[in-house]
């Protein structure tokens, strides 16, 4: 399925685990039914796998669009974004979107920029950019600690 | 009362009751003591020019604070504002209320309101509208609930054994959390194997620093969050170390690692964190839950929460929390309806405080059901915990409410609990973690809570922890250890959550998994349109919520009774010679006994066995001077006609009615059937004593003396409650013996260790 595809009928895909599972595959390409416990035993599928990709997540975005909501679709595109940035990236740009990490709009632009330039997490990186202008105006950047 | 404490003695035993520890807060708005509408709060505005918000709720865009910024950025559908903030107040909530208006219609109009225009709607309603529009409002059309599962001691033996108990009674999603902040891994470990024992699907959460609980979670270990804060005031939100941005990015985090997650949020929180800004704590809450669909989250844990309490203090305190879960249901927000911190201590107020939520249903009755003892809940004592478990059943059973638990018989439950002790101890032993002693595993089996357990210890458990993160422990090294030991069944269910993650399926909105079937507000729908829509139990489903401890039913009675009569069978003897004949003997007391009495019927609801009771009024005939003769009613099982076919049948015209349960009256040939001498009608009360003393003023009476009226003592007991199960059943069984037809038969007794009772 494409992005674009759009879903006619909701109760014809979700749960897509049920409905359509041959759509979907793990991280590592394998299909949904590869995750048996016996693959996973010999090792034929291991821990990575087990993670929802960008397809996956924006899969369900268009779910969660037709179902008539429009800001979980969002945050669920924001997510398909970020699935293939690290942990460790994740957890610092967190940090420094929290009170007072952040000195100036621009840690916070230089983050965004990463974020759009390393990763193609546009829409990530416009709320990123979105925080530096309000964390000026409302003075977030004085330090707390 | 001399030694009161209080002008009225009352005061005193009021002050004894648990109500009298609960605190009660003046309204004061000034300091924020205020639950809805107060003087500061603002009036409702929303101005655009240019296709731009440039005023809010009274505020000027370049005031906006940052929670101000976020909502009028992200959560407005701008092609209904116009219509939806034109929409009278009282007309909204009118809709709110009114069948006809679809939920569909109205969560697309709540796009147009500001969050002063949604407390401005919701201050229409009264609680039971509130509770109504709840039910129409709510996502999911399925309720359910959510399970604190902690221990004092942070044991992970425990714990899934508790988990598995949990899973049993029916909660969707356990919450757990540490008392030693390390302690994670091994708690979210022994919840998920413990849950894996029972079912396929149940979600577990550990509640932790952000941060560290999403470590846990990508470790495998948990499939949701809850607990990412936000705040109705600017200067709480930054106190609580976060801001509007910072929380929507942390919402698509988990979401780009395939986990269920919803923001919490209640009143009271800004007043407790000194930033309350003056504004009601409905208003802010409004604040609040725009602010979480704004950012994209699917849920909320909100109603109170840590700060219940703090609300139920002051006048429509119960009434806001209700009103918050209204608006995060309004919202489209899946609604996890607080009542979990234990916001008094009087049980009255905690069973009316279940109430609403209750009859209208919501996506998870309780955000943490205590399904533990109160004291090894880490998170504090819940709304409802261990204790009071069967008094929720009982609330479910006797209004059938979905309350999303049942009944487990003690065998399911047993096996269940062993089989998660041997579960969790094959993983920590396979994972050379920790090994237990089979009698400290006994300890864990049938302990109510961490006091009556000798399995592992606080330090052991940290231990573990540091153990588990040095190696990069994940599910999988659970999932083979599992299936390494034989417990295929439980590595499969793990892997099956874990298999969740990559379809994602349950990050749609108020998702949960039953038998391993994700049950959604996309899948599962609240359309609410009126009677028979909406959620509506099954057959099976009414069956499973009427089962309880203690149900009696007409067989356990004649099974009782049964046993009692078999024992009693070797101490006495009655025996019909015939029809009974009018007496002549003025001193005659006659004794009527019922149809059942002594046949199938064998002891009084007071628990007293009739060949007792019998010989005591025999007794007591005699020693007042009475010469007693024994009748068996057969044409009525009531005690006034007892009574009455008794006395005209005594020579003396005065006669003792009897059934078998207990209840007794005296009675004259020349009263009316309901006008007695003396009644006795509080049988379970009667002992043997009162039954000497109510033969002995029958023959008083006989002999034309005066008599002191026998009193049966009563100190306020719900009689009905403790037997009239019993009372209605062995009555039934009496009248379903009479024979109309049949006169009354004298009858000789024999009392086998007394000397031998004839007439």
């Amino acid at each position: 399925m494409t992005d674009d595809e759009k879903p006619d009928n909701l109760d014809t895909i979700y749960p897509v685990g049920e409905k359509q599972p041959d759509r979907v595959q793990t991280r590592n390409g394998h299909p949904l039914r590869d995750l048996t416990l016996d693959n996973l035993l010999a090792g034929h599928v291991v821990a990575s796998d087990f993670g929802i990709t960008a397809a996956g997540l924006r899969l369900q975005a268009t779910i969660a669009e037709r179902a008539g909501r429009p800001n979980l679709a969002q945050n669920l595109r924001r997510g398909a974004e970020l699935v293939e940035i690290p942990d460790k990236v994740l957890l610092d740009v967190y940090e420094l979107l929290r009170p007072g990490r952040a000195q100036s709009a621009d840690d916070l632009r230089a983050a965004a920029g990463q974020l759009r330039d390393t990763y193609g997490a546009e829409e990530t990186a416009s709320l990123l950019e979105e925080a530096a202008l309000v964390y000026e105006r409302r003075g977030i950047f004085q330090r707390r600690f | 009362m001399t030694n009161s404490q209080n002008g009225w003695a009352r005061y005193d035993l009021w002050d004894e009751r648990h109500l009298s520890h609960d605190r009660f807060a003046v309204e004061d708005p000034e300091n924020g003591f205020c639950a809805s509408a107060s003087p500061y709060d603002p009036k409702p505005s929303l101005v655009i020019e240019d296709g731009c918000i440039i005023e809010m709720d009274g505020v000027p865009a370049s005031e906006f604070d940052m929670i101000d910024e976020f909502i009028v950025r992200h959560y407005f559908d701008l092609t209904i504002v116009e219509a939806a903030m034109a929409i009278d107040s009282h007309e909204f909530a009118q809709m709110l209320v009114d069948v006809n208006v679809p939920r569909e219609k109205l969560v697309k109009l709540s796009a147009g309101l500001t969050p002063a225009k949604l407390a401005e709607v919701l201050g229409h309603l009264s609680t039971l509208e509130l509770a109504f529009a709840n039910s129409k409002l709510r996502c999911r059309r399925q309720p359910s609930n959510q399970a604190h599962v902690t221990n004092a001691k942070d044991d992970p033996v425990q714990m899934a054994a508790d988990a598995a108990t949990a899973a049993l009674y029916g909660f969707d999603e356990i919450e757990t959390t540490v008392r030693v902040a390390s302690n994670g891994r091994t708690n979210a470990i022994a919840c998920a194997v413990g849950a894996a024992v029972v079912r396929d699907g149940v979600l577990i959460q550990c509640s932790l620093e952000e941060a560290e609980e999403l470590r846990i979670a990508l470790a495998g270990f948990t499939s949701y969050t809850e607990t990412m804060s936000v705040y109705g005031t600017e200067a709480s939100f930054i106190d609580g170390d976060d801001t509007p941005w910072s929380k929507a990015f942390l919402t698509a985090v988990y979401a780009a690692r395939g986990l269920k997650a919803r923001c919490t949020s209640g009143s009271s929180a800004e007043l407790l964190m000194g930033f309350h800004e003056r504004k009601s704590m409905l208003y802010l809450e409004a604040r609040c839950v725009c602010l979480q669909r704004a950012m994209g989250v699917q849920g909320t844990q909100n109603g109170g929460i840590d700060g219940a309490p703090l609300t139920s203090s002051v006048p429509r305190g119960g009434w806001e929390l209700l009103a918050e879960n209204v608006l995060a249901a309004l919202l489209d927000l899946e609604c996890a309806s607080g009542n979990d911190t234990r916001h008094s201590e009087s049980e009255i107020r905690v069973g009316a405080k279940i109430m609403p939520f209750l009859m209208s249903g919501t996506d998870f009755i309780c955000s943490g059901f205590g399904s533990i003892a109160k004291y090894d809940n880490s998170f504090n004592a819940s709304l409802f915990n261990a204790e009071e478990m069967e008094d929720f059943l009982a609330l479910q059973r006797e209004f059938q409410l979905e309350g999303g638990l049942q009944h487990v018989p003690e065998d399911e439950l047993m096996t269940a609990r062993a089989r998660a002790i041997e579960a969790i101890s094959a993983v920590l032993e396979t994972l050379n973690l920790g090994r237990l002693t089979a009698t400290q595993k006994k300890s864990v089996l049938y302990a109510h809570g961490s006091d009556e357990t000798s399995s592992f210890m606080p330090g052991e458990v940290a231990g573990m922890n540091a153990a588990l993160i040095e190696r990069d422990i994940t599910f999988v090294d659970v999932v083979q250890a599992l299936a390494a030991r034989g417990f295929t069944i439980e590595a499969t269910r793990l892997l099956s959550m874990a298999r969740q993650r990559v379809t994602g399926d349950y990050l749609q909105t108020a998702a949960i998994i039953r038998d391993g079937h994700v049950v959604s507000a996309v899948n599962d729908p609240n359309r609410y349109l009126g009677p028979g829509t909406g959620y509506v139990m099954t057959e099976e489903r009414r069956l499973a919520i009427n089962r309880m401890r203690r149900e009696i039913s007409k067989r356990d009675v004649l099974e009782g009774e049964g046993v009692t009569g078999q024992q009693d069978s070797r101490r006495w003897r009655i025996e019909s010679k015939g029809e009974a004949e009018q007496g002549e003997d003025p001193r005659e007391v006659v004794v009527g006994i019922s149809p059942g009495f002594g046949i199938r019927l064998h002891k009084t609801t007071g628990g007293v066995p009739l060949y007792k009771v019998l010989a005591a009024l025999l007794e007591g005939i005699r020693e007042m001077g009475g010469h007693p003769r024994v009748v068996r009613v057969r044409h009525t099982a009531d005690t006034s006609f007892l009574g009455l076919t008794a006395a005209r049948l005594a020579g003396s015209g005065v006669g003792i009615g009897i059934q078998g349960k207990g209840t007794t009256v005296i009675h004259r040939h020349d009263q009316a059937p309901h006008m007695n001498l003396e009644l006795f009608s509080q049988a379970p009360l009667i002992g043997e004593a009162d039954y000497r003393a109510i033969g002995g003023n029958a023959a008083r009476y006989a002999l034309g003396q005066s008599a002191t009226p026998v009193t049966i003592p009563y100190r306020g007991q719900a009689l009905g409650a403790r037997f009239h199960v019993q009372t209605a059943l062995l009555y039934a069984i009496e009248t379903s013996m009479i024979e109309s037809e049949q006169n009354p038969e004298v009858l000789e007794v024999e009392f086998y260790d007394r000397r031998r009772e004839t007439r």
